[in-house]
């Protein structure tokens, strides 16, 4: 259960930027996780609401979007989505671990007012 | 009254821990220390697999702790006569109790130890701490042995060169399938145990046919650190990849003269 540290993490970076934008309060955070991120969206969840009230974000509402894993086949010289947690080209079967998207952690935006 | 606006931010949470890597990983560079961060589940044998490889290629081994642990198999230890001595120190991370650094010490290396005081796993900026009053620049290698946790430990990067995943032959062949992150971003993953394959009945067929589907980057080794079965394969891969490591680090920083990353 890392993902109290992380949200932490997250929400000082939006007090930080919503601050420094001037703003009152924050109605919303997006964030964007990773498929292949490590981390979970349901234990982001608890954290956020044991965390959030104690900052300018207190009443605010969290989105989280999720982040599809897209790998490259050497093979095929091409990108794939992969169906499931093995990274293997949907056309020649190659088995890859070159992974172009899908380990991002994001604050993507917050909304303020 | 001002209206809801929407300010962009894009940015890595984890950005701060991998500032501080990217810090860790310049000054280890620097320094010319080649560094392990190794993981696994508790009691997959972390800490005998780093015993065993301080104990038997650091310039103090073969440790006389080595010997008397009764399972020693003389059979695996050719490579006590290799001469080609690794200098090694250790970092090791724990909930509570020093109880490993102990364990380590007694080979003679030294060990630094991290309570991470309930923490699952070790960050960035505690290695940053813990390497503070090292004196890295007369080692080959600095192992970082991780809390044991699969799940925590293996998204945070703490500036090693080398990510170590370690997996013992009772933890069931399908542990890759069940904790792929780990695997996934592993360079090597060593196969622990292997001494107790059949009582505990190992298919090491379908081990191996999950761990290459899932991890197909990773460099495989099957060991026991207790007997010493497979380790001299693994100091052969780990003496070559501290060799590269030192051409790279020539290539790019002139020879030191001095200590800069010593004791302040």
């Amino acid at each position: 259960m890392h993902e109290v540290g992380l949200m932490q993490e997250a929400l000082d970076i939006v007090e930080d930027h919503a601050r420094r934008g001037g703003a009152k309060r924050v109605l919303s955070i997006r964030l964007r996780v990773g498929d292949d991120s490590g981390v979970m969206p349901d234990s982001l969840r608890l954290a956020f609401d044991a965390l959030v009230p104690e900052t300018i974000a207190g009443q605010a509402r969290l989105d989280i979007e999720a982040g599809p894993v897209v790998c490259y086949c050497p093979r095929c010289n091409d990108e794939f989505a992969p169906d499931d947690i093995f990274y293997e080209c949907p056309w020649c079967g190659t088995r890859t671990s070159d992974v172009r998207a899908g380990r991002e952690f994001q604050v993507v935006s917050v909304e303020v007012e | 009254m001002m209206s809801p606006r929407v300010i962009a931010i894009r940015e890595e949470v984890q950005g701060r821990n991998d500032l501080v890597a990217a810090m860790n990983r310049e000054r280890f560079e620097r320094c010319g220390v080649f560094v392990l961060n190794i993981m696994s589940a508790p009691g997959s044998g972390k800490t005998e697999f780093v015993r065993r490889t301080l104990a038997d290629i650091a310039p103090w081994g073969p440790s006389p702790y080595t010997p008397d642990d009764g399972n020693y198999d003389r059979a695996h230890s050719s490579h006590l006569d290799d001469q080609r001595k690794v200098r090694m120190a250790a970092i090791v991370g724990d909930i509570a109790t020093d109880n490993d650094a102990r364990r380590l010490g007694l080979t003679g290396a030294e060990v630094v130890q991290i309570t991470t005081g309930g923490y699952c796993h070790l960050d960035a900026g505690m290695i940053a701490e813990a390497a503070a009053g090292m004196d890295l620049s007369g080692l080959d290698v600095l192992v970082i042995e991780n809390v044991g946790n699969m799940v925590c430990p293996a998204t945070f990067d703490l500036g090693e060169n080398l990510r170590v995943a370690l997996l013992s032959v009772t933890e069931g062949e399908d542990k890759p399938l069940k904790y792929p992150t780990l695997f996934k971003r592993a360079d090597v993953v060593v196969i622990n145990k292997i001494d107790i394959a059949e009582p505990a009945g190992y298919c090491r067929e379908l081990a191996l046919e999950n761990l290459r589907r899932v991890a197909p980057q990773a460099t495989i080794f099957e060991v026991s650190a207790r007997t010493g079965k497979g380790m001299p394969e693994w100091y052969t891969y780990l003496r070559s990849q501290v060799a590269r490591n030192r051409v790279a680090y020539a290539e790019v920083t002139p020879p030191l003269t001095s200590s800069p990353g010593g004791r302040s």
